[in-house]
């Protein structure tokens, strides 16, 4: 098939970027997204240009270093993948798609549609952990019994890739679904309460302080993450603020 | 406490509180409404109570102004912050295909039932101010039916009343759940409490608009 | 040959691990912190090396070429990590573990790593639930298992299909914390280009800048390198697009020597090749072979309707199905160790019975598997006489329940619903068990140089077992690495900082910037993607799954060619002062270039058959890989000397005193 593509182009940081035409023939529906991305830049260094950079690497859905807006939603318009697991049989001939870099103050442009995510790294560093050291003599990993149905829900928390897409869907930028599936993840194991107060406040914190915008429960980041983290968890995260808070 | 502030969180919060207090607030205001269609005396009496009742004149009435300070004030603060989250605009953003509408646009939403509200204010309250502490005029406890009829007599105040209150629909629709999750609930009782939130959302409006469109239809002849 | 000393402690196998540790040289806290250790790499080996080095209180730098450290390609390990908790009381100890890696790696690793690394094998277990890694329960609370291809127990600990992704998330939450407290600096999208040797020890790094294109000197007392597998070597693998050998390869450049490069893990359940676009090769856990069921038509004309899409799979009877492996290997059944089942699916391919379009590819079935559980499940929630349809649903539940992510994922790219008609399946490319050579103590040949995890050659002999990486990178991380180095860094605690203005540094800066602009300034004929592409062809054709003398000659002077050619013609734009990701992949693969044909020259030096490396000639009469002990238990370490074919073998004589050396079977 034969698509056009308008994809945006930015030199580096500090320049002014655009939306650049490309038309692009040849297109399989077995191929990804990014193959599909592959081929036109394989175009563009036979015709001297420079390609088009992206994020990319374990281009199997679980890296979350794939990002890309595509036609207006972050990941494209299939539910449940990222970028790298959309396929083009997901697109007509003659289709056309607008490719822009999840947008967002936190996540500031690098080059092209590579976006800086370190603020998520920053809000992890702030608390999301378990303060153990590696001795080799914890106690033995049977000796808490932990809930299958908390242990699963931790999992699921847990299963976050970190890929952004819930801020770049988001209206107001807001990283609540990123920031409260780290927060959940260890506050509902045993292991994690010992530290939940002082994790939840730092976590918030830093999370306010990235320049991230507020939740105002749309529910979009829901929609469109490629591992369905649930919206429980921002509502959990909002409990357990809130407990902390008062806990002073 | 400034820190409880700046949190993110703590001002979702304070938004969910006010809103939730607003709504019961809503439900009370609806009450006392109805009576004007379907018992005027009892509705002069309530009127005439909450009118000249210390409590409610001196307490529970500069609360009711503080709560829609609070969260207007507080809505907008948000709004400006989000607005600054994405300082760079995507060219193309299909907000549609992972949220309602409703929920993307409480600002709109919001602002016109504050632009309404402040009608409304100059229509009842400052109207009320003026009755009694301006012109210092004697209590009436039967004027109220009369006065509130009168001021749907207009079609305008009508029309405008009835847009309002579908927006104050559509605005309820989403932020009283809403708030809800704002304050961390979420759990079986969920879907009860979005299914009520329905209900509510179309039921207290729709009872708002049938009062001003029935005053507007049976004036009182002179 | 005097050179390679493996530095195996003395004494009982059980005991040699607890007695170093016992007797090796300690650092003292006061002095850890005027120590700094750069560790390159932040997967599961790096990530934990970092961690616990920083927890101890050296200053660490880590670096890595993603965005962030817990992108690294750990993160995409599926099925599960091994330990001998015994939990399931099914007979498990350390030296059950210990006998089935070694025998699954078909006698060519060393006995006292392995053992050290069953020993280990529990505490991984305990620290990562320490961590809060939500690994699968069972109702009671407790911790579940399932089980994995050459062994007989069920010792694999496991978080649904993303066991990876679980115990990275930890070792980055360790990390975090040590981040928190200062004590790691993180040094993201920086990708290590040189070593730098002072007086013959590792004394530092030079990295580029990934963003900006700068060129930055790092020094430390030590360098850890936990870079990773080389498997992108053959362009498609399930590796992620960014990985690569460049900085093991940059250490053997610089004297590590590199151990065993042909023996890599050709993974039997991957999905199959679409098309000449595909860039990757993506996984379907091995877990599924505890329930999925591997056949092809057993007539020729069958497969070949079915190749034509005149058949349906499901169309087809059940005695009308060659279930290869339980026809082959009755014990293990569907649940031989990966090295035999690529074969075995590869012979019946080569014999015609594939069964998509390129006819490179066979069913993984799950058909009776959701019969079986449909049937079980009826019966414990007490329906009498269920009929088909409610069996059908009920066993596509417990399916669900068990794989769900990967049969989402296998749908999502091949648009078939794996739980009405069976997966296509096909060998690929997937871990690769050679890389620097290290002694006991995890040190290469070069002072000061240590090597964690997949980039090491060191556990996993000739082929590793299934969920074994995962816990060879922790083991490495947590709980080797961070002893055994500080018996070298004892020495150095007066050393104090290492300054970067060194000659050496200078010199080595001055190399890596050479390198840049000879990239930069090729010919420009063709895209760095087109060598790769070329490179992987010739690699997975003579140098894949079935090797003979003739065709890795042919391989070697191809590899060679291709490379001459890449240095004259290679086509980077851009600049080199801001981000390339050009740049970044030429550099990679002209690394590549050189290691694929070092991977030839050792599998042609190697005749005999043995774990993932198989030799035409050198098979028994039924097809089975034929070891040759007498001549070839050893492990092949490699000095660079220029070009990869004048590469100096050095032997290192494996041992076995604890283990008698059986020809494998799997009947």
């Amino acid at each position: 098939m034969k698509l056009n593509l308008k994809i945006w182009r930015q030199k580096d940081a500090n320049s002014k970027g655009e939306l650049v035409d490309y038309t692009l023939d040849g297109v399989e529906g077995d191929m990804s997204f990014l193959e599909m991305l592959d081929v036109l830049n394989e175009d563009l260094i036979n015709n001297g240009k420079e390609p088009v950079h992206f994020d990319h690497d374990c281009r199997e859905g679980i890296c979350g270093t794939c990002s890309l807006q595509i036609n207006g939603e972050p990941h494209g318009p299939d539910r449940l993948v990222t970028t790298c697991q959309l396929h083009m049989r997901k697109f007509k001939d003659g289709d056309t798609i607008v490719i822009e870099p999840f947008r967002a103050t936190a996540f500031p442009v690098i080059k092209d549609l590579v976006v800086d995510r370190s603020a998520f790294d920053r809000i992890q560093q702030a608390g999301g952990y378990i303060s153990v050291n590696t001795s080799g003599n914890t106690v033995d990993a049977n000796a808490i019994p932990i809930n299958k149905h908390d242990a699963d829900d931790s999992f699921y928390a847990a299963t976050c890739i970190g890929c952004g897409a819930c801020v770049a869907a988001c209206k107001n930028a807001s990283a609540m679904l990123f920031t409260s599936a780290k927060v959940s993840q260890f506050a509902l194991l045993p292991q994690g309460r010992v530290e939940a107060t002082e994790r939840v406040q730092n976590m918030v914190r830093q999370m306010d302080l990235e320049g991230f915008g507020n939740c105002t429960n749309t529910g979009a980041c829901e929609v469109e993450c490629p591992k369905g983290i649930s919206l429980e968890n921002i509502a959990r995260m909002n409990r357990e603020y809130l407990s902390a808070t008062t806990k002073g | 406490m400034s820190g409880l502030i700046k949190s993110s969180i703590a001002r979702k919060v304070v938004m969910a509180l006010s809103g939730l207090f607003l709504v019961f607030f809503l439900a009370q205001h609806f009450t006392i409404n109805i009576t004007s269609v379907v018992a005027p005396d009892t509705f002069n009496e309530w009127s005439h109570f909450m009118g000249y009742n210390g409590l409610v004149q001196f307490i529970l009435q500069p609360i009711l102004i503080a709560g829609v300070i609070v969260h207007f004030v507080m809505g907008i603060a948000l709004e400006i912050k989000n607005n600054k989250a994405r300082a760079i605009k995507y060219k193309k953003y299909n907000g549609a295909a992972n949220a309602s509408w409703v929920s993307r646009n409480m600002i709109i939403t919001g602002l016109v039932v504050l632009a309404f509200l402040g009608l409304h204010f100059y229509d009842f309250w400052v109207h009320e101010i003026d009755y009694k502490y301006i012109a210092g005029n004697a209590e009436d406890p039967t004027r109220y039916y009369h006065e509130t009829v009168e001021k749907f007599e207009p079609f305008w105040r009508t029309a405008l009343y009835v847009v309002s209150f579908v927006l104050l629909s559509l605005h309820l629709w989403h932020g009283f759940a809403s708030s809800f999750q704002s304050m961390g609930v979420n759990n079986k009782y969920t879907p009860a409490i979005q299914t009520f939130t329905k209900i509510y959302a179309i039921v207290i409006p729709l009872g708002f608009i049938f009062i001003a469109l029935y005053h507007h239809f049976n004036p009182i002849t002179h | 040959m005097g050179i390679l000393d493996s530095k195996v402690p003395s004494g009982p196998l059980a005991e040699k691990w607890t007695n170093h540790k016992n007797n090796i040289n300690l650092v003292n806290p006061a002095n850890k912190r005027n120590i700094d250790i750069i560790v390159v790499g932040t997967g599961l080996a790096g990530g934990s090396a970092a961690a616990t080095l920083a927890e101890l209180g050296y200053n660490v730098k880590t670096f890595c070429y993603q965005d962030s450290p817990r992108r690294a390609h750990s993160i995409a390990a599926q099925g599960g990590i091994n330990a001998a908790k015994n939990y399931q009381g099914d007979g498990d100890s350390a030296y059950r573990l210990f006998y089935d890696t070694i025998k699954g790696g078909d006698y060519r690793s060393r006995e006292a790593n392995v053992y050290r690394l069953a020993e280990e094998s529990v505490n991984i277990i305990d620290q990562c639930v320490a961590q809060g890694v939500p690994f699968a329960r069972d109702y009671g609370g407790m911790l579940d298992n399932r089980s994995f291809g050459g062994v007989l127990v069920s010792r694999t600990f496991y978080a649904k299909g993303q066991t990876g992704q679980q115990l990275l998330l930890g070792a980055y939450a360790a990390m975090n914390r040590q981040i928190n407290r200062g004590k790691i600096k993180p040094y993201n999208r920086h990708e290590m280009m040189d070593l730098v040797l002072v007086d013959g020890k590792a004394r530092g790094i030079i990295a580029r800048n990934l963003v900006t294109g700068e060129i930055e000197r790092h020094s430390a007392h030590a360098v850890v390198l936990a870079t990773g597998g080389y498997g992108n070597v053959f362009f498609l693998s399930t590796n992620a697009m960014g990985s690569n050998v460049t900085a093991a390869w940059k250490a053997h450049r610089r004297g590590a020597f590199f151990a065993n490069p042909c023996f890599t893990q050709i993974h039997p359940t991957c999905i199959p090749v679409s098309g000449d676009h595909q860039s990757k090769l993506t996984l379907m856990s091995e877990s599924l072979r505890n329930d999925g069921r591997i056949w092809v038509p057993k007539r020729l004309e069958d497969a070949q309707a079915i190749r034509e899409g005149k058949l349906k799979p499901t169309q087809l009877k059940e005695e009308d199905r060659d279930y290869y492996l339980e026809r082959r290997y009755p014990a293990f059944g569907n649940l031989v160790p990966r090295d035999v089942a690529s074969r075995a699916a590869k012979e019946r391919c080569d014999a015609g019975f594939g069964v998509n379009k390129t006819g490179e590819a066979v069913y993984l079935d799950f058909a009776s598997a959701i019969q079986r559980y449909g049937k079980e499940t009826a019966l414990t929630r007490g329906i009498k006489n269920p009929d088909n349809k409610t069996i059908t649903k009920l066993g596509k539940e417990v399916i669900e329940a068990k794989y769900g992510n990967l049969f989402q994922m296998y749908e999502k790219i091949v648009d078939e619903n794996p739980y009405e008609t069976p997966m296509m399946i096909y060998p690929a490319v997937h871990y690769t068990m050679g890389g620097l050579w290290v002694d006991y103590n995890l040190q290469t040949t070069i002072e000061g140089c240590y090597c964690a995890g997949e980039a090491n050659f060191s556990d996993h002999g000739a082929n590793r077992l299934g969920a074994s990486a995962l816990m060879q990178g922790l083991a490495d991380g947590y709980f080797v690495l961070p002893y055994t180095i500080g018996d070298y860094l004892s020495n150095d605690i007066r050393t104090g900082a290492i300054p970067t203005d060194l000659p050496e540094f200078d010199q080595a800066e001055k190399d890596v910037q050479d390198r840049i602009n000879k990239l930069m300034s090729g010919s420009g004929k063709h895209s760095v993607d087109y060598y790769h592409k070329k490179l992987g062809k010739i690699m997975w054709n003579k140098c894949g799954m079935a090797r003979n003398a003739k065709g890795l000659e042919e391989a070697m002077e191809e590899i060679s060619a291709l490379r001459a050619d890449f240095w004259e013609n290679v086509k980077v734009p851009g600049a080199a002062n801001s981000m390339n990701a050009e740049l970044e992949k030429a550099g990679r693969v002209a690394d590549f270039l050189e290691l694929g044909e070092l991977f030839a020259k050792d599998a042609l030096t190697r005749n005999e058959s043995c774990g993932g490396h198989f030799r035409e000639e050198y098979q028994t009469e039924e097809g089975e890989a034929l070891r040759d002990d007498e001549n070839f238990k050893f492990v092949s370490a490699w000095e660079y000397k220029g070009e990869p074919k004048d590469a100096v073998l050095h032997k290192e004589e494996l041992v076995y005193e604890n283990i008698e050396l059986k020809t494998r079977s799997y009947k």
